[in-house]
């Protein structure tokens, strides 16, 4: 990796070749990554292309990848189809205005002018000819058919509420980890963080009776509650932040008077701005993807599913309208990308924390 | 030096003890004042269900019919061990599927922290972004991207590979990615690397941990690149690793997702994707026997804290703690 010299400066032609290695590693080195990257967003750029193509371009052969629909010449009032034409030794665009067996007419799009081309060959040897179509229709059709509007108000809804409930609960907990001597704290942590790796599906059957018989099943009550209970990874990270706020802010304010409530809000608080960010966006995400329990606890209220459950219902119902899913799907991911274009040196930060340092 | 100890310096000696304890109590108070959120949740949500969970799996019990519900002891585990064979099958594919999985998941996470490690690439922080993005993309979006870059007739996939290999993959006798029981895991698999963006930053952050004075060591002894990545890099960072695996290896324990969204659980094709949690929330949602389906996720539970022993018991053969080196 690191090419610095460590014996005395070598002789100049050594240096340069040096440096001409350097280079030759860095563009190589570069290039792989480029080439990787590209590999590894081939389905996005799939699903932008796709999402904009007409309906009819998936059964059609010749089709190209890119969004596209067959080009037509308007000639004289009618639109003909336009085709590749091989004449006079090369591959001309031609609009085909009159078809025949052994010989057609074609006209010159470029010069209509000139009037009728006769050209000798069978016409349904020739290849049509296609021009860029984007279809951006293909997204408001997708977002009305999908009902956006509605999917986008409960997921944000259910997003936010949880976000706040779990900012709040994780920043009270990591608190009272980070600052107070309890007995056995540690004990009670390692208990917390057990339940990180706690698979989900062997606390569901009793909680999801306990819903049923509040009759809460069906509504979001069952989503947003346990959000308000503040979760392993949460604590965790912003424990390990507030550990390094210096106690001697705390202590300053303890001989002010102020009691722990008030240290929290007005010491810690305000120097984790970025912790407490992270783990926002940490549940802000999680709640957007969250596809299990509102599958199970929504189940049949289609007016209150979130995202992920309208696009799952959506695929199940159009699966044959490969744009539209496309489509549909950029849409939903667009949030969440967005925001984590804005914020992901909190973002990233905060993951390894919680990776890392455990 | 802490506020308390400060304080009780400052005091009288012969109240000193019980003034101690009750400014112990006093701060143990508010300690468990900030705690309670967690206490509540960790009774309600985790402690009281696992246990209700145990009782459920002792029952006969459907929720639709709830005045049926019969206590019948083991029968439920009895059945799910000796006599369901869907549940070691659905448990075998879950295995199948993880083996192939998340060794590729994890290698292509580290290859690519390496690589963005790497002082040879220009804009390293643009590819971290890049390479991060679609990790955020909502899984069922993901899902739903590849199934249609993977279709065996418009899919680009085949598309590119018929073009660059001349092999024929396009159509019905083609590559038939997630219709074909031969495939079905590499496809899941492909999914599963647009979520490598934690894994791949929290190894980038293991990497950029490793102390620079080890590297210089190593040049001045003429050690290559691979070997110092052999020698150093790798066992570095084999806690982070440790780490990840166990993580990776619980959670491909409840692979959901994908066979919901694409077919409904129904296992296509040829029941390869039936997993276990997929078989679990037909049981317990679809038939609604809940307290089979509560003994399916005790077993859950119970072959995910041996793995994860086991994982630890390795990690003393392959795992380095740079403390015990010292």
């Amino acid at each position: 990796m690191t090419q610095e010299p460590v014996a005395a400066p070598a002789p100049g032609h050594r240096r340069l070749s040096r440096k001409v290695q350097r280079v030759l590693a860095t563009s190589l080195i570069t290039a792989l990554t480029l080439l990787i990257l590209f590999f590894y967003l081939v389905p996005m750029i799939y699903g932008m292309f796709t999402a904009v193509k007409t309906d009819g371009q998936f059964s059609k052969t010749g089709a190209p990848i890119w969004p596209a629909s067959e080009a037509t010449y308007n000639y004289q009032g009618e639109d003909y189809e336009i085709y590749f034409v091989p004449i006079e030794g090369k591959t001309k665009s031609l609009a085909l205005v009159k078809k025949g067996r052994d010989a057609s007419m074609f006209v010159d799009p470029a010069n209509p002018s000139a009037g009728l081309i006769e050209w000798q060959g069978s016409w349904r040897s020739l290849e049509r000819s296609w021009e860029f179509d984007p279809q951006w229709a293909n997204f408001p059709d997708a977002w009305n058919t999908i009902n956006y509007p509605n999917l986008l108000k409960n997921t944000i809804l259910y997003a936010v509420i949880t976000t706040f409930g779990s900012v709040v609960s994780a920043a009270l907990v990591a608190y009272g980890f980070a600052r107070f001597r309890i007995p056995r704290k540690n004990v009670l942590f390692i208990l917390m963080m057990s339940t990180v790796i706690l698979p989900g599906a062997v606390t569901l059957i009793p909680t999801y009776f306990f819903w049923l018989k509040l009759d809460l099943v069906g509504t979001w009550w069952p989503l947003i509650i346990p959000a308000f209970f503040s979760w392993g990874t949460n604590v965790f990270l912003l424990r390990q932040f507030f550990l390094t706020i210096p106690r001697e802010l705390d202590e300053a304010a303890m001989m002010d008077g102020a009691n722990p409530l008030r240290i929290f809000v007005s010491v810690i608080l305000p120097q984790s701005t970025s912790a407490l960010t992270a783990v926002a966006l940490f549940h802000f995400f999680y709640a957007w993807n969250d596809f299990f329990n509102p599958m199970i606890y929504l189940a049949g209220h289609p007016e209150k599913f979130p995202i992920t459950i309208g696009l799952t219902a959506f695929n199940n119902l159009y699966a044959a309208s490969i744009n539209m899913i496309q489509a549909a799907s950029l849409v939903s991911a667009v949030i969440p990308v967005l925001i984590f274009f804005f914020a992901q040196r909190a973002f990233m930060q905060g993951v390894v924390i919680t990776g890392v340092e455990k | 030096m802490s506020l308390t100890s400060m304080v009780n310096a400052l005091r009288p000696q012969k109240n000193f003890k019980t003034k101690i304890s009750s400014l112990q109590k006093k701060e143990a108070l508010w300690g468990l004042f900030f705690l309670t959120p967690w206490i509540i949740g960790f009774i309600g949500l985790y402690f009281f269900p696992m246990i209700a969970s145990f009782v459920f799996s002792l029952l006969e019990f459907n929720p639709t019919v709830p005045d049926q519900a019969a206590y019948i002891g083991f029968d439920n585990w009895r059945r799910a061990l000796f006599e369901d064979p869907e549940v070691g099958l659905s448990f075998l594919r879950t295995i199948r599927f993880s083996a192939i999985s998340l060794p590729i998941g994890l290698a292509f996470a580290l290859f690519l922290a390496v690589l963005l490690n790497s002082k040879n690439v220009l804009g390293s922080q643009l590819y971290r972004t890049l390479f991060y993005m679609p990790s955020m993309i909502p899984l069922v979006a993901t899902v739903l991207i590849w199934n249609g870059v993977l279709n065996e007739q418009t899919g680009w996939i085949n598309i590119i590979i018929q073009k660059f290999t001349g092999i024929q993959a396009v159509g019905s006798t083609g590559l038939r990615w997630l219709a074909d029981p031969q495939l079905v895991y590499l496809a899941y698999t492909m999914f599963g690397l647009w979520g490598v963006g934690p894994a791949m930053i929290i190894f980038l952050a293991g990497l950029q941990g490793v102390p620079t004075e080890l590297y210089e060591a190593a040049e001045i002894d003429g050690a290559s690149w691979f070997q110092r990545l052999g020698k150093i890099t790798l066992p570095m960072i084999t806690p982070v690793i440790l780490y990840q695996l166990i993580l990776n290896v619980i959670g491909s324990l409840q692979y959901f997702l994908a066979p919901f969204v694409l077919n409904r659980g129904t296992g296509f094709p040829e029941g390869m994707t039936r997993f276990y949690m997929v078989y679990f929330f037909k049981q317990s949602f679809t038939f609604q026997n809940m307290g089979y389906g509560a003994t399916l996720a005790w077993l859950m539970f119970i072959v995910g804290i041996i793995l994860t022993v086991i994982l630890f018991g390795t990690a003393k053969y392959w795992v380095f703690y740079a403390a015990e080196d010292k």
